[in-house]
């Protein structure tokens, strides 16, 4: 494949960015959305040529049918020594094509979207340069040929994350969710990074290919390395997990996630439900063959999955605020995808079930970034019509709305699982790959899926129907204008139908095709439950009744903890207020003002003196400079003669 | 005679061609045309780096011709090219200057001096016997002299002029007491032959000629205490002249002091000038920085900040490998484009308010913010702060010293890195005058000309793009592997 496409993929959305950052004021709100949306469209159609093309072209595929990894251009970016040298390239497999068909169409959608929901804001051109940026820093991370480029991009992708959520700086909640999103997922770097630099300490290496088309080498080279009982590779995993576990949201770092929801819907829809918060999701899987060698680090990816899965589901069944309804699903589904990769094998390299789980775990990235990215565009028009993100402002919408309505509910059913929805096929490979790994765990997810069934529906009867909207004020809804209503009537299309593609065809853990086969007790069993869960949502949300009182009376405890979160705020907030700042900042606050600060002052100080006690030197007279010159002259012979004979 | 050789110097003998086409320009046409000549200089110019460019990318081979007193090679090539790129920047900014009122009359003596002196650092960088290296040297030096004098009507420009040129003449006169001391020693002026023959020699006599070398060069680096004259000339001397001396006349110095301490008195590195230059380098940095600290005037605080840019630079000679010689050629590119972008702001503000003061530049975010946002990044990137280019140059040049991995090195590099941390404060210093303070007679708006800002925008696009795009100083890496290919 020639280098131009893949390049142009690249080069134009940071183009964008450069654009319309530097030059986007001087043009007006209109021109500056539809040349983000032409740029985004152009690199969309190249990702699609770049994506189907490999997939098709029998170039990329070997004589024995494996898909190849194919490295498009690989370009020394910084040489220190002969091993740490940190490239930057293109590498095309069929992970990296995926995303990029993913991240592409979604931020596509989503640039259209926004010609509608954000008119006439302030700073719309900024928002778009934003936009641009963090697409670039996307694409970038998916195509990284090594760890260090996927890290650089890791960065970049948190900064624009950051720009994004606090787009409306003068919103006190915005500002301090952006610094919170930082924060938390910057802390959670930290791990990546010593992750990145205990494995490539040990492998000399960098590259993916290089560490995943070898890993019993790997293995070698940890060879006796270990550390509190534990090989290093175990740690070195961990870490890099960790730093997954930031950008992914998995417990206890999910914390920022919610409060993400304070940028812009579209924002939501694109950065913090189908692309970056998967990034995390990514890198296990890019990492896979690693993981698959050491069960302890798969095996605490699923502990970690299962367990924020289920929290994530259960905080989502209470809470008011539609946004943070879908942002604990988003989390939940995450997690979902967590645990199918560490079920997909069983450590020391041996694969389960054909590594079902692993290409499930693509599915659901898949299919989920469609049906998420859907709903909260749907939430998006829901706010723009109300102006409110509580469902207790909205009830009955499906008089006023029918599009939104209707692609909601299809959104709603596909993340429920219900054939023939996308949801279905992807939720039922990975519950298939769970019970082979565990039926423990398998029959914990199924419980988890039936929660997600539960809590969607809940919130699409309580938005649509439950009572006829209280209309305030004769301010009657009105459905979302067209740029609006596009995305959501071709994310609801493809939510209705990629279920059926051959995904096992196009990804799977050895590149080779493999067939899905449907298991029919799984798939019958859990449709059955996410039925009944969403009878007992239509029971007690249908129409206006008491049932959700009796039901909460009933536990007040739990509904309350589910409501606040099983107060990790309140216990991030006590440990970083009372423990952290008291015990450690403060000691070092004082640390620094005194100690540090006096000896840069006295440093000052001195510099000041030797400065003013030289100046007699630049007399101005050119006689003195003459007898410097020669003195001078006559010393560094001194001191040559010096040194030869001393 | 083989006049084949002359093909060897193809730059050479193209700045000659640019050179005799300014001149014919100026004598030639009528006056009117005149005006056009600052233009059509700046365009000859950029041809000529353009083609150098190509010859060097088409493979320029290492070459000898004239019996070996010339030579070229990939490498030398290069530095030329960068050279040209740093001349054609100035002539850029300098084109309002040149066109204006006081000029008329002497607006092509500028190029045609200008254009000589560029002549004379192309032989400095190329010569390989030391007759044709002081013909390089002092073609380069004297017509400079007339250069710091072009402002008639100005006291201090004369002032500078008469101070450069004694100090010039003073530090040839030292550096051929040093060549005649190394004559005596090795009975030639080949720059190899010398370098064979003092092998093993430990005497005295060579210290002094060592001594006496690098204070003649030291005068053209303004290495401290050869430097005093740079702040009074820096300040006198019209900007365009001024950046012409800071950045091109420093760079091909730079360079030919390399391949002077390398080639000539390469078999006494650790005996004799390693610590001679230690003591220079740590006392060029400090001191630099120590004066930087006081200055109110913007060109004469740039002329300190240069000195010490100098000491950095001469960290690349100090590693003596080739990636110390690829870093300091990175080096000078950056140190070019950070420079004249600091120099063009300067420029476009003394030529629209006459104001070189820093106390001038309070409050100019408020008025002019996109010189503002350039001064930022020039600055930013002399105190070599991520991501700029500047960063990136300071980086390379200390690996490439540490790779000598002596204990005295290490103290070196240690100096050099607490002497950027005083660099920082001077240069937030202006920063900080134009962003946040405030002042009554703030600098009004003004609109600078064309020419000027399209000089700063390539600077600008240096700054920012030089650091991040790899090829280039993995390329410079690449030509300067060869050992070879420094002493053809």
């Amino acid at each position: 494949m020639s280098i131009v496409i893949p390049l142009l993929i690249l080069v134009l959305p940071l183009f964008m960015f450069l654009f319309l950052g530097l030059a986007g004021c001087k043009m007006s709100h209109k021109l500056a959305g539809w040349l983000g949306c032409l740029g985004m469209g152009t690199t969309t159609v190249l990702a699609y040529i770049t994506a189907l093309t490999y997939y098709y072209n029998p170039e990329f595929t070997s004589a024995a049918g494996e898909r190849l990894q194919v490295v498009i251009f690989n370009q020394t970016w910084l040489q220190f020594t002969d091993y740490l040298v940190i490239k930057l390239g293109f590498l095309l497999d069929p992970i990296s094509a995926l995303l990029l068909i993913v991240i592409t169409t979604i931020s596509f959608m989503v640039h259209i979207y926004s010609l509608g929901y954000m008119e006439g804001e302030k700073g719309f051109q900024r928002y778009y340069a934003f936009l641009a940026l963090f697409t670039f820093s996307m694409l970038g991370l998916v195509v990284a040929t090594n760890i260090f480029q996927m890290y650089i991009f890791w960065e970049l992708v948190g900064a624009s994350s950051y720009l994004l959520i606090g787009f409306y700086y003068t919103k006190h909640s915005a500002v301090s969710a952006s610094k919170k999103a930082f924060i938390v997922t910057r802390f959670a770097d930290l791990g990546f990074l010593l992750g990145i630099l205990i494995l490539s300490y040990y492998t000399q290496t960098f590259n993916f290919i290089d560490m995943t088309n070898n890993p019993g080498g790997v293995l070698m080279c940890f060879e006796g390395a270990t550390f509190m009982g534990c090989s290093l590779l175990t740690w070195a995993l961990i870490l890099i997990f960790v730093g997954g576990m930031g950008k992914s949201a998995m417990m206890p770092l999910h914390i920022w996630l919610p409060d993400a929801m304070e940028g812009p819907t579209p924002v939501s829809a694109l950065i913090h439900a189908a692309t970056m918060v998967v990034a995390g999701v990514y890198l296990v899987a890019r990492m896979f063959p690693l993981y698959a060698l050491e069960w302890n680090a798969s095996t605490f990816i699923v502990v970690v999955g299962a367990i924020t899965a289920f929290y994530a589901a259960m905080v989502a069944c209470t809470q008011i605020d539609i946004k943070r309804i879908l942002a604990f699903s988003t989390i939940s589904q995450i997690a979902f995808m967590m645990v199918s990769l560490g079920v997909a094998s069983e450590g020391e390299g041996i694969i389960l079930h054909h590594g079902v789980g692993y290409m499930a775990s693509m599915f659901h990235l898949f299919t989920h970034a469609m049906f998420k990215a859907l709903l909260f565009l749907c939430a998006g028009a829901l706010i723009h019509a109300v102006h409110s993100n509580d469902y207790t402002h909205m009830h009955g919408m499906w008089r006023y709305m029918p599009v939104t309505h209707i692609t909601c509910l299809i959104g709603c059913l596909a993340i429920a699982g219900i054939w023939p929805f996308s949801g279905f096929f992807s939720k039922d490979e990975i519950l298939a790959a769970c019970y082979s790994w565990s039926p423990m765990v398998g029959a914990w997810m199924s419980m988890v899926a039936a929660l997600t069934a539960f809590y969607m529906f809940r919130m699409y009867f309580l938005i649509f129907w439950w009572k006829e909207h209280p209309i305030h004020h004769g301010h009657v809804p009105h459905e979302a204008p067209l740029p609006m209503r596009i995305p959501l009537i071709f994310l609801a299309a493809v939510s209705c139908c990629c279920g059926f593609l051959h995904f096992g065809h196009f990804v799977s853990w050895n590149r080779m095709p493999y067939d899905i086969h449907i298991e029919l007790g799984i798939a019958l069993s859990s449709v059955g439950i996410a039925l009944c869960a969403i009878f007992i949502a239509w029971k007690m949300y249908f129409k206006e009744n008491d049932l959700p009182v009796k039901m909460k009376n009933m536990l007040p405890r739990l509904w309350d903890w589910c409501y606040h979160r099983f107060y990790w705020d309140e216990l991030y907030m006590f440990v970083t207020h009372k423990i952290i700042f008291n015990g450690i900042c403060r000691p070092i606050a004082w640390f620094d003002r005194h100690i540090i600060d006096g000896t840069m002052n006295g440093f000052a100080i001195v510099t000041n003196k030797c400065s003013y006690a030289i100046r007699g030197l630049q007399s101005g007279q050119v006689q003195m400079y003459v007898w410097i010159y020669l003195i001078g002259a006559l010393i560094l012979g001194a001191i040559g003669v010096l040194f030869l004979l001393g | 005679m083989d006049y084949s050789q002359f093909l060897a110097m193809k730059q050479e003998i193209g700045l000659l061609i640019v050179f005799l086409l300014v001149f014919l320009y100026d004598t030639f046409l009528p006056q009117r045309a005149g005006k056009g000549l600052p233009i059509v200089a700046s365009l000859l110019m950029l041809v000529l780096t353009v083609a150098g460019f190509f010859t060097c990318f088409l493979g320029s081979p290492d070459v000898t011709a004239f019996a070996g007193m010339y030579a070229t090679s990939p490498v030398m090539t290069a530095i030329k090219n960068i050279l040209n790129i740093g001349v054609v920047i100035v002539l850029i900014q300098s084109i309002k200057w040149a066109n204006g009122e006081l000029m008329i009359m002497r607006r092509g003596e500028f190029y045609e001096l200008l254009l000589v002196t560029l002549f004379g650092m192309y032989l400095m960088i190329s010569a390989r016997h030391f007759l044709l290296f002081i013909i390089g040297l002092e073609s380069a030096s004297l017509p400079l002299a007339a250069m710091v004098a072009f402002d008639k009507n100005r006291y201090e420009s004369h002032e500078a002029a008469v101070k450069y040129i004694l100090t010039a003449v003073f530090s040839s006169a030292v550096f051929m007491m040093g060549l005649s001391f190394v004559y005596a020693l090795s009975g030639s002026l080949y720059f190899n032959t010398i370098g064979y023959a003092i092998i093993g020699q430990h005497s005295t006599m060579l210290c002094i000629a060592i001594a006496f070398v690098i204070a003649g060069m030291g005068f053209k680096l303004s290495l401290v205490p050869f430097h005093l004259w740079t702040a009074d000339v820096y300040q006198g001397a019209p900007t365009s002249v001024t950046s012409y001396l800071s950045v091109i006349s420093k760079g091909a110095a730079a360079f030919a002091f390399l391949v002077i301490m390398a080639q000539v008195f390469g078999a006494v590195y650790e005996h004799i000038w390693s610590w001679m230059l230690y003591v220079l380098i740590i006392l060029t940095i400090t001191i630099g920085n120590l004066f930087a600290i006081r200055q109110k005037n913007m060109k004469r605080f740039l002329a300190f900040s240069s000195i010490s840019q100098a000491g950095y630079i001469m960290l690349g000679v100090i590693a003596d490998n080739t990636m110390g010689t690829a870093a300091m050629m990175y080096y000078i590119l950056v140190y070019i484009c950070s420079n004249l972008a600091a120099f063009g702001v300067i420029g476009a503000i003394e030529n629209a308010t006459g104001r070189v003061s820093m106390e001038d530049y309070n409050g100019l975010y408020k008025t002019n913010p996109r010189l503002s946002v350039v001064m930022m990044l020039a600055m930013f990137s002399l105190a070599g702060i991520p991501p700029f280019a500047g960063f990136f140059s300071k980086f390379f040049i200390f690996t490439g010293a540490l790779a000598v991995g002596t204990v005295a090195i290490y103290f070196l590099v240690g100096i050099a890195l607490i002497n950027t941390i005083v660099s920082l404060y001077y240069y937030l210093l202006v920063v900080k005058a134009m962003f946040i303070s405030n002042e009554e007679c703030v600098i009004p708006t003004f609109r600078s000309a064309c020419s000027e800002r399209l000089g700063l925008w390539i600077t600008v696009a240096g700054i920012v793009f030089l650091g991040l795009v790899s090829p280039i100083y993995n390329w410079l890496l690449e030509i300067t592997a060869p050992i070879a290919s420094l002493f053809v």
